[in-house]
């Protein structure tokens, strides 16, 4: 990365934020990123946002197998049992 | 070594251990091991199913198909997929071809907009930045995020807003996020279970994630549900 060098405007890095999550930006690239982050509070903040989501998304299930599904499917299982 | 990295290792192979226990079990007719897995994998094979059929109930339906479609196949499983992707995967694929199904009889348009993910729409409202003509900070924030209260973000109703926005998602958006984000599979686990390549997964993964945190930000700055 040379001084001159822009890297991401804000508007660009958001679209980056996932491939940066998961560790698929090429190194130059994350080092754009990285760069940008140091001196923007705003895309902090977006990044932080987006690892919140993740995290309230692993939340969101709804995990109690109704009893009608319970019983079909214990029916179902002595069936191929037989 | 990175701290953690092998203790989800060791937690993984536990998992797995203990699968295969249950996996014996089944083979041998034990109900329940049946009923342990049921209990383990029903929901997210629902939700999963959710994300391609138009109703919970013929979701459901799906579901129970797979349950008995992976008992038929039972014999032939060899496990390196893991239970999990490999309930899945079964899901995916009956709940495609029911899609496809569906199709047949429902309007062309209620299936455009149940599929309407193709398109490379923004991860921000581009009204969030300056102009790309600002003299001095194009494309910079212009009403710049904050964080999420982490109070508030614990809360039960966090958690439901995003499962609704999750529900409002276009059918492979949240195919996606429903594996990776709401299930923690693997970028490979989900890209096999969903036939997506990588590349592709992360492309729909973000756009997803995108939606649903502007229906959290909206919430959190509003209190409005979405």
């Amino acid at each position: 990365m040379t001084p001159s060098d822009p890297g991401p405007s804000c508007q660009e890095l958001v679209e980056l934020v996932t491939d940066y999550l998961e560790s698929r930006l090429a190194p130059a690239a994350r080092a754009r990123f990285e760069a940008h982050l140091g001196g923007c509070d705003g895309c902090v903040a977006f990044v932080e946002q987006l690892r919140q989501t993740v995290r309230v998304a692993g939340r969101a299930r709804e995990d109690d197998v109704p009893e009608p599904a319970r019983k079909a499917l214990l029916e179902a299982f002595r069936g191929w049992k037989k | 070594m990175v701290p953690g990295v092998e203790e989800r290792g060791l937690v993984e192979a536990l998992r797995r251990g203990e699968e295969q226990v249950l996996l014996e079990a089944l083979r041998r007719g034990d109900e329940a091991a049946f009923l342990a897995l049921v209990n383990r994998h029903h929901g997210a094979m629902v939700r999963l199913a959710r994300a391609f059929v138009r109703s919970d109930a013929v979701a459901e339906e799906v579901a129970q198909e797979a349950w008995l479609a992976a008992l038929e196949g039972l014999a032939a499983f060899r496990g390196e997929a893991g239970v999990k992707g490999w309930l899945l995967a079964i899901v995916a694929n009956r709940a495609r071809s029911r899609a496809v199904r569906e199709a047949r009889s429902v309007p062309m348009s209620s299936l455009a907009s149940r599929d309407d993910d193709g398109d490379a729409g923004p991860a921000v409202d581009p009204d969030r930045f300056l102009p790309a003509d600002h003299p001095q900070w194009p494309g910079h924030w212009s009403a710049p995020p904050s964080a999420f209260p982490e109070a508030q973000l614990l809360a039960a109703e966090a958690a439901g807003v995003a499962r609704t926005a999750i529900a409002a998602l276009p059918g492979r958006q949240q195919a996606v996020i429903t594996l990776r984000d709401v299930e923690g599979l693997s970028a490979e686990e989900a890209c096999l279970a969903l036939g997506l390549s990588e590349e592709n997964q992360r492309v729909l993964l973000h756009r997803a994630r995108s939606r649903v945190r502007a229906e959290l930000e909206r919430y959190f700055t509003e209190g409005d549900r979405p």
